[in-house]
């Protein structure tokens, strides 16, 4: 499986993608092949903040409803509506296409997870 | 989102075929089970167009044999035992006094006084223990053989012509709910024609040691009718869009034979059963709650164990939901939940709370699906 260089990620399976105060956000691709089939989403509004671990939406599969977690603290600044239109469709591009939200960064907090380290997580059977 | 891990499961003696074959794990009823391997949707659909096998041995297994088998059993459950032909299985609620459920059942007549019952993997210890408890001293033997049983389910329109490859006995007249004593693959079986589905199917109970080479031939042979392996999320799925209740979910000790819909399997014409005064009493007083089916209207997912509110705006809590789930054939988010009985009518409108929210949903008619081919 593919974990892009360019990235960080948490433990518990978002990818953020920074790029000065701005970031996009999604869930790795190893997370939607655990929940299989993705049915819905519930995304955040535009101009909503959090705090980095803040709750930010669910994520639902066939089987299970899973929440949504901040990477890091800022304010959302857009989200992706095809992706709640068409929620199979993060199956298909986790990285790219299937992102969530885009954010206005705050604060960036310092544990955040390399490509490298994000993989050796997921290897280690969590 | 988080991932949990669990420890300690017990594991099917097919378990390493499931790690083969990239099923993904999760705990279940005490078991590490396989919740889905291709996926949910493409494995509901491999059962509802083709055929798909399941490994279902977390499912226990009980043997009662012995003079007097036929009544012990007939004082056990609400359905009428003494009307089982040999070769016929019956599905059964198992009640305590008060006539809620200690579990469902599967009774197949083996002989005159030889069962052989199929029951919950969430239930094995408990219902043995309620057997062993209501068994005469002298007579009737129990034997819980659940550890040397694995049990293979076969499912969907091309089970038949896939079962008959791989099978000694000739089963093609053999009817819904009969079943059949013979080799499977050169390994003796009991080959049932019953399933959680509603498709034609089959459900193969063979010894344990003798379950990897069965379920490898199994797909081998498939292979032409591409029979997928299928996991619990399909089962869960399939098993909603007939209406089938799951022990633990839409039915408990907490809820009677009557509410949970299992009155036509509750013959109170028989002689007595355990549960039957107070059921008999619930029919005569009528039921405060009830099993309903619903379909939601707003875009959302009911699932287990959401509330249910009579009105968008207000307090008035009504019930709450028992299992849920997007419905892949039928296209909709369809559930069931126990409603109080004003509530409980066809057309009746719900509000379901789903985090924070209350989402509209109508009581609807059971089965969701209705074109399945189980009975065919």
């Amino acid at each position: 499986m593919s974990y892009p260089n360019e990235l960080k990620y948490t433990k518990e399976h978002e990818w953020i993608k920074i790029e000065g105060n701005n970031a996009t956000i999604g869930i790795t691709k190893f997370a939607i092949e655990q929940l299989g089939d993705i049915v819905f989403l519930d995304l955040p509004k535009v101009g909503s903040s959090f705090k980095a671990g803040g709750n930010f939406g669910t994520i639902e599969s066939v089987k299970t409803v899973s929440d949504l977690f901040m990477p890091v603290t800022c304010k959302v600044t857009e989200v992706n509506q095809s992706a709640i239109d068409s929620p199979e469709s993060l199956s298909v591009d986790a990285y790219a296409k299937g992102w969530l939200i885009k954010v206005e960064i705050e604060n960036v907090p310092a544990d955040l997870l390399s490509a490298h380290e994000y993989e050796n997580y997921v290897v280690g059977g969590n | 989102m988080s991932i949990s891990v669990n420890e300690k499961l017990k594991l099917t003696p097919l378990y390493e075929e499931h790690l083969a074959l990239n099923g993904k794990m999760v705990p279940f009823a005490g078991w590490n089970m396989p919740v889905q391997y291709s996926g949910v949707v493409d494995e509901h659909k491999a059962v509802r167009n083709s055929v798909g096998i399941f490994d279902v041995s977390h499912m226990g297994e009980i043997i009662v044999t012995g003079r007097g088998a036929l009544d012990y059993l007939q004082n056990l459950v609400t359905n009428d035992v003494a009307k089982l032909q040999i070769g016929q299985a019956q599905y059964n609620a198992l009640c305590y006094e008060n006539g809620t459920l200690v579990d469902d059942i599967i009774i197949y007549r083996r002989g005159y006084d030889s069962f052989f019952i199929c029951v919950n993997a969430s239930n094995i210890e408990k219902d043995f223990a309620w057997l062993k408890e209501h068994c005469p001293k002298k007579g009737v033997i129990l034997e819980n053989v659940s550890d040397d049983y694995a049990q293979i389910a076969i499912q969907g329109p091309k089970s038949r012509e896939l079962i008959t490859k791989v099978i000694d006995v000739k089963i093609t007249d053999l009817a819904y709910y009969h079943f059949a004593e013979g080799k499977v693959l050169g390994i003796p079986a009991l080959i049932a024609r019953t399933g959680y589905t509603g498709e034609l199917g089959y459900e193969i109970y063979v010894p344990a040691s003798a379950a990897a080479k069965i379920w490898k031939g199994l797909l081998q042979v498939g292979a032409e009718y591409f029979v997928k392996p299928c996991g619990l999320g399909a089962r869960d799925t399939l098993r909603l869009e007939v209406g089938y209740l799951l022990y633990g979910n839409d039915m408990d000790s907490t809820t009677t034979a009557l509410e949970c819909g299992l009155g036509w399997v509750t013959k109170f014409d028989k002689s007595n059963f355990i549960g039957k005064e107070a059921l008999l009493k619930q029919k005569e007083l009528g039921l405060s709650k009830k099993l309903i089916a619903f379909e939601m209207q707003d875009r959302a997912i009911g699932r287990h164990g959401y509330k249910i509110f009579a009105t968008n705006d207000g307090e008035q809590e009504i019930g709450f939901v028992t299992s849920g789930c997007p419905a892949p054939t039928v296209g909709k988010n369809i559930g069931m939940a126990y409603v109080t009985q004003d509530y409980s009518k066809m057309g009746s409108q719900i509000w379901i709370e789903i985090r924070g929210e209350k989402k509209a949903a109508v009581v609807v008619k059971k089965p969701f699906f209705v074109h399945g081919s189980a009975q065919g």
